[in-house]
């Protein structure tokens, strides 16, 4: 019997019938091969049935209220759960900084615990958060509930006060040395060697060195880089704004961040010198090795403050703020400062520290922000929206 | 009674309450988040976004992003259909193992594709040092942002031209070759045409995911401005600078670009899937 099967989908095959194979399908010899699929009835055809009609349907008022109590429901079930989850014993400190002064916090907040309590006091939990300066400080902003923020510029700390109000906006006249407990500078970290032989800024705008810095639009750390060349440039009475713009030709790669940089330049191996923060370049010397790199001080650079301050507007209790201004004060300390030596930055109480972490800083003349004006000046001027930096790329 | 008025309309319980969770869901994850960066756009007015917006930088990191991300999306267009393919036509030893694999972008982090790659193709590393005596540079170039996106869009083709493959009976190959077809035939006439909606859908998840494609990106691409600067970290970059209006502008460009191109391949789907006759 000749019979006509369907294969799959739309395709059709005829040839003599050979068996039925139980589960609805035949198979037939259609000549070259033999093929199975169900059978075509040649009669009645037209029995096909629509399993998507089942489905489709329309919306009627009635199933629009259910839909919508459901809605109510699920919303009622989400929220209602949430009650004011405040701690109601022991005072809390949360410390908003950036990113490489985790090592120093982690062993400054035990050095603080074990004083704090010694003094008599309760004791108080400390929690870190670090991050790209700009992102902390834009959480912050966003209504991260910082008892003190740690940041590396003071512009970030400008903008907190600025859009919040949680900062009074006189805040860096609070503490000792601009608010700024530890200071750090620009160094350059080159290849073991210096086989390009990079002593200086000019050394970075001629042809063949490749420099790695981060983008300062996106990295505190940056910013710092761009006014020491900046600085420097001025210094020598050349013009700046082509001087930095020649030195941003040699970048290679723009990160965006500092720790991005660092391990751009010393795990990819792309570039020939790092403008680095100096206590980011002697973390990288003491994690990598002294004979894989070395550090050059260029005859001028920038002094930079990261600053501290207390964050008024997120304080609930006396209690809490007793506590955070004295976790920031106590940052001055003698053994406070002899830890931040320890970790690289530049401190200004050198009494308690050990001499190998005194000695290891070189005398730098340093240009400060001050000399450009303030970062209030600085930010807009050098970085903002249209400023030189994004001239830089325009042309 | 009042049977006559709550009468369900389908044989299945429970329409209302979960078009009613559907609904609310949708709103909170999808239409909240696109309809405020709207409401920004709005309240900015148009005429300042397209100021914001048109700007060489940024014209030139919308075109980056949309190029890569087409680039990519068709590479992986070809060889997700091939590797589906394989997976499901051929047994072989570890095709389990190949087939796990596939899924491995979804799941690790982006940042870690990025730095791993990055690893890989830096001049330093293992595929840089290859492919350097031939003069290529991958890493830090716009080549570099090429591999970080086929890397994130390839489990998308794959995934969708799956399934598909494997309801697609070999009976129907056969069926063209007894009839008289060529292998390229019954590849270009009876094959693709049953994949193709299939594929657009894999093509238009992969562009999509690639066109936003933050994490991997800037760890790979160099990010100069003008040259190796995606619309994404534009976006970062204005956030930084406390603008968001302008980071809302950018944004808003790409949800325009991205909706009218995912229009486009939609139209092609349904055009592709009546010609076929799967309506």
């Amino acid at each position: 019997m000749y019979r006509t099967i369907q294969i799959s989908g739309h395709t059709l095959a005829q040839g003599t019938f050979v068996r039925s194979l139980g589960d609805g399908r035949i198979e037939i010899d259609a000549g070259h091969a033999r093929l199975s699929g169900r059978p075509i009835a040649t009669r009645n055809t037209s029995e096909t049935v629509n399993i998507q009609s089942a489905f489709r349907k329309t919306l009627t008022g009635g199933q629009l209220r259910g839909g919508l109590l459901a809605a109510v429901a699920v919303l009622g079930l989400t929220f209602s759960g949430s009650g004011p989850a405040a701690a109601q014993d022991g005072v809390e400190i949360l410390n908003v900084s950036y990113d490489p002064t985790r090592e120093f916090y982690r062993e400054y907040n035990a050095l603080f615990t074990a004083w704090w309590t010694a003094q008599g006091n309760a004791p108080v939990s400390i929690r870190q958060s670090h991050g790209g300066a700009g992102a902390q400080a834009r959480a912050v902003i966003d209504g991260l509930e910082a008892t003190v923020v740690t940041l590396a510029l003071s512009a970030d700390i400008d903008q907190i006060a600025e859009r919040t109000g949680k900062i009074p906006a006189d805040w860096q006249s609070r503490l000792e040395h601009n608010s700024s407990p530890y200071t750090s500078t620009i160094v350059f970290l080159v290849r073991d060697g210096n086989p390009k032989g990079i002593e200086d800024w000019d050394d970075l705008v001629t042809g063949d060195v490749q420099v790695i810095t981060p983008n300062p639009k996106t990295s505190g750390g940056a910013r710092w880089n761009f006014l020491a060349a900046w600085g420097y440039a001025k210094q020598k009475g050349l013009d700046p704004a082509e001087f930095v713009g020649d030195l941003y030709k040699n970048v290679p790669v723009l990160d965006t961040g500092a720790r991005g940089s660092t391990t751009t330049f010393t795990q990819r191996g792309v570039g020939d010198v790092l403008l680095a923060w100096e206590n980011e370049a002697f973390l990288a010397l003491e994690s990598l090795g002294e004979d894989a790199f070395d550090i050059v001080v260029p005859s001028v650079s920038i002094l930079a403050e990261p600053p501290v301050t207390l964050v008024d507007g997120n304080i609930t209790s006396d209690a809490q703020r007793a506590a955070a201004e004295a976790y920031l004060e106590h940052l001055y300390s003698a053994q406070a400062q002899a830890l931040a030596l320890k970790h690289f930055y530049r401190a200004w109480d050198t009494s308690a520290a050990a001499p190998e972490d005194v000695a290891r800083f070189p005398e730098v003349n340093f240009v400060t922000v001050e000399d450009f004006g303030g970062w209030p000046e600085v930010q807009p001027k050098f970085f903002g929206d249209g400023g030189i930096f994004d001239q830089i790329y325009e042309e | 009674m009042r049977a006559g008025i709550l009468r369900s309309p389908s044989p299945l319980p429970g329409f209302g309450l979960s078009f009613g969770i559907m609904v609310t869901v949708l709103s909170i994850v999808v239409l909240l988040p696109i309809g405020a960066l709207l409401g920004r756009g709005l309240m900015i007015g148009p005429g300042d976004v397209w100021d914001m917006v048109n700007s060489r930088r940024i014209w030139s990191a919308l075109t980056l992003s949309f190029r890569a991300a087409l680039i990519a999306s068709l590479f992986n267009l070809v060889f997700g259909l091939l590797l589906a393919w394989v997976l499901v036509r051929y047994r072989f030893w570890g095709r389990r193992l190949v087939d796990a694999a596939v899924d491995l972008p979804f799941a690790l982090p982006t940042a870690v594709a990025g730095i791993a790659l990055s690893a890989l193709y830096a001049p330093n590393g293992v595929f840089g040092q290859a492919l350097a005596p031939l003069g290529i540079t991958v890493a830090y170039t716009e080549l570099g942002i090429w591999v970080a996106l086929v890397f994130i869009g390839f489990p998308f083709v794959v995934r969708t031209v799956q399934p598909v493959i494997e309801e697609l009976e070999p009976d129907l190959e056969e069926v063209s070759a007894t009839l008289g077809a060529r292998r390229m035939y019954t590849l270009r006439r009876v094959i693709l045409p049953t994949l193709t909606p299939a594929l657009l859908t894999g093509f238009a998840l992969a562009l999509a995911r690639s066109v936003g494609e933050y994490g991997s990106v800037i760890f790979i691409a160099g990010n100069i401005p003008n040259l190796t600067e995606i619309a994404p970290l534009l976006i970062v970059i204005r956030l930084e600078e406390y603008n968001y209006d302008a980071a809302a502008a950018i944004g808003i460009a790409m949800l325009v670009i991205s909706f009218a191109m995912l229009l486009v391949i939609n139209i092609i789907q349904t055009w592709s899937r009546r010609r076929i006759g799967l309506v």
